[in-house]
């Protein structure tokens, strides 16, 4: 019997791994709350809700919400061998499997946590912003579970990008809000609903999708996120008798990253890797203000964006970059301000995947594992492909989300390269 | 209170018209042309507006003139050229967002924009993603180069944070009149008067924003207490349509200038009307 068993939802909760930012939202030099004065009495208010329900589960909170992870959500998610990555990079490689959550993806764990609460709180209304559609799905589901209004916010080139998951947030009876300000993406997405936030604020709870935002949110995030560590940690000493020496998550925003990262920081032995979308290359074009990457962490500068300080994709005089990446999760300008402080620490790794790579590690698990992840996850897979002889012996990687959503992207941009993996597509693809 | 004596002395005789527009929108020179013709229409303070990628606190109106503006090549530095090159009587004020601020010049933080800003005679900032809680270094900054801070205090706002903000504010606080984002409406809401009840205590010109369009509406306002009005969108929308129907920049100008004169005459009618002297706390 592992030791975490005795312990208490608070006191997990309670873990030193998740104090960092909890008082005053600041992470060294990164964090904080910056935002319109119309918005800082309801960050007050939540700030307060989230030490109450989430911190000292005030009313039961946490044990409904664990209680909901499991019976809607199919927690815990197990953390599997993967054999046969294991034979090609010998070296012993888990797969932390949040592609088996409802709904596909991490996303639920913090859709579910923040619903919760804005029960909790009494507000009447959901809003959210989503890239992907990963976590605008995984909003309207919990939104749905929880009988909450929802309205979601996504930029016009998501949509099209990504349409079944639009179809799934209009099934679960969600309203969906297309943005067609730049280049409708993410980040004009985020933008847009704190522009009804500004306005709905009385009886509306914004359900931010990462560990970005003004604070409370980068840590009620990671808090929510943080059972993945939690149950991977327990699952490696269960499984393997002791700590991964490795932990790989990809990083858009990060909310799988510091979820997955949350409760090994603390162990030193562990080494965090943080995997970034390098798009087709790290060179920015500051002409055109465009940066065809989403790699914040790795090539970023300090400066503030929704809310927060944190490391950007801006050019020299301060405005915002357009990122690209093949994964629309991924692209987005900043990053959760804790993993710019761990990674300014030195306690996380920051590294980039350009496009390529990570379609053919979309292939790899795919054909080798029977895992078809998500175009954003495939990055982790690309890394281990590039840097598995720099790995120590025991491996956790993270499937952050399958990737069923991305087939059609995935078939077009494997159409439009040489992936020396990929199966013959050219029947599905017009090419025949 | 006011570490500037223009932003101080615009609000000394009568009720302040304070419009905003943005700079370079559509291009440089036009926007030239209508700051300027705001000055002749009897403004008493002009918000300048530089623009940021991405404006979380701007509705549709104001956001679109902020991309014109961009798309125009605006940058911080030719902001201030502008700003420098501008021949109006009025004082100048900065609305910009946080990171542009921080970005700016060589070395941390805020200090080498103020520094710039005040060597081309701007003589305030309002930052509208900048709460209180995070106002520290600018603040100094502009303490030390002589300029105003100005805060905006919301209908959410409560009472503790607005006794905070009050310590922190200086030349004057922007009131903004309802919940939302910039834009103009058709009727001022009651928070307004709401608010400015609130804020009779401090002894701060109380400027209100948000949804101002009208004559009538700056002198209802003004009427209800108001030391200044503040006018963006309304304005902004006479430059969009400008844009819109290809209109000569001397005819955008001309409306500018009349929708002005209409707003100061109302808010001058309303601060008339107030023939009770104002009750002492």
């Amino acid at each position: 019997m592992s030791e975490t068993d005795t312990r208490t939802t608070e006191e997990m909760s309670r873990r030193p791994g998740r104090e960092r930012g909890r008082d005053d939202g600041k992470f060294g030099r990164y964090g904080g709350q910056y935002v319109p004065e119309a918005l800082m009495p309801a960050i007050e208010e939540l700030a307060d809700a989230y030490e109450r329900y989430v911190l000292n589960n005030e009313d039961g909170f946490m044990d409904e919400f664990r209680e909901r992870l499991a019976d809607f959500g199919g927690r815990p998610t197990p953390l599997q061998r993967a054999d046969r990555l294991s034979e090609r990079y010998d070296t012993e490689v888990y797969l932390k499997r949040e592609d088996l959550l409802h709904g596909g993806a991490h996303k639920l764990n913090n859709a579910l946590g923040q619903v919760l609460l804005a029960k909790y709180m009494g507000k009447e209304r959901i809003i959210a912003e989503t890239g992907a559609g990963q976590h605008g799905t995984a909003t309207a589901m919990a939104a749905a579970h929880l009988d909450m209004p929802c309205t979601i916010y996504m930029g016009e080139r998501d949509i099209n990008r990504q349409r079944p998951n639009v179809f799934r947030m209009k099934l679960n009876g969600s309203e969906v809000k297309p943005v067609t300000t730049g280049r409708g993406t993410l980040k004009e997405a985020i933008s847009e609903t704190m522009r009804d936030w500004a306005e709905t604020v009385e009886d509306t709870h914004y359900v931010i999708g990462s560990i970005v935002g003004p604070h409370p949110f980068p840590v009620m995030v990671r808090d929510f996120q943080a059972v993945i560590s939690e149950e991977a940690r327990e699952q490696a000493i269960e499984k393997t008798g002791g700590l991964p020496t490795d932990v790989v998550a990809c990083a858009g925003g990060g909310s799988n990253t510091m979820g997955t990262f949350a409760d090994f920081v603390d162990d030193e032995s562990v080494a965090l890797h943080a995997v970034e979308a390098g798009g087709s290359t790290l060179e920015v074009d500051e002409e055109e203000g465009v940066a065809p990457n989403s790699a914040s962490l790795y090539t970023g500068d300090e400066g503030v964006l929704h809310g927060a300080r944190t490391k950007l994709l801006q050019d020299s005089d301060g405005q915002i970059m357009e990122s690209h990446s093949i994964s629309s999760g991924l692209d987005y300008a900043g990053v959760g301000p804790e993993l710019a402080y761990l990674v300014d620490e030195g306690r996380v790794d920051p590294v980039a995947v350009d496009d390529d790579a990570a379609l053919e590690g979309f292939h790899r698990l795919s054909n080798t594992e029977g895992i078809i992840p998500a175009l954003e996850t495939a990055h982790a897979f690309g890394y281990l492909e590039e840097h598995h002889e720099e790995l120590g012996e025991r491996v956790v990687v993270n499937v952050s989300g399958r990737g069923d959503k991305d087939l059609d992207a995935a078939i077009e941009e494997t159409d439009q390269r040489d992936v020396a993996n990929a199966p013959d597509m050219s029947m599905f693809t017009g090419g025949m | 209170m006011a570490n500037s004596d223009a932003v101080a002395a615009a609000f000394a005789n009568g009720p302040a018209y304070v419009p905003y527009l943005v700079v370079g929108d559509p291009d440089y020179e036009s926007s030239k042309a209508y700051v300027e013709a705001l000055d002749r229409g009897g403004a008493d303070v002009i918000e300048l507006g530089l623009p940021f990628s991405e404006p979380i606190a701007e509705g549709s109106t104001i956001q679109e003139a902020l991309v014109r503006s961009l798309d125009a090549g605006m940058t911080p530095d030719r902001f201030f050229a502008f700003a420098e090159e501008l021949d109006v009587d009025a004082a100048l004020v900065c609305m910009t967002y946080y990171n542009l601020i921080y970005q700016y010049g060589e070395g941390e933080g805020p200090r080498p924009f103020v520094e710039r800003a005040a060597a081309t005679g701007i003589q305030g900032l309002v930052v509208p993603d900048l709460p209180g809680e995070e106002a520290g270094p600018l603040r100094e900054a502009c303490d030390e180069f002589g300029l105003d801070l100005v805060f905006i205090v919301a209908p959410t706002t409560r009472a503790d944070r607005l006794d905070r903000l009050m310590e922190r504010v200086s030349g004057y606080v922007y009131v903004q009149a309802r919940l939302g984002t910039t834009g103009a409406r058709d009727d001022v809401s009651d928070q307004t008067t709401e608010s400015l009840d609130r804020l009779r205590e401090y002894d701060v010109p109380k400027a209100v924003g948000f949804g101002i369009s009208t004559g009538e509406q700056a002198e209802h306002i003004v009427a209800g207490g108001a030391d200044g009005i503040i006018v963006g969108s309304a304005l902004v929308d006479i430059v969009a349509e400008g844009v819109a129907e290809d209109l000569s920049t001397a005819a955008v100008a001309d409306r500018l200038e009349a929708l002005s004169r209409e707003l100061k005459e109302g808010a001058e009618r309303g601060h008339r009307s107030r023939t009770e002297p104002v009750e002492s706390a």
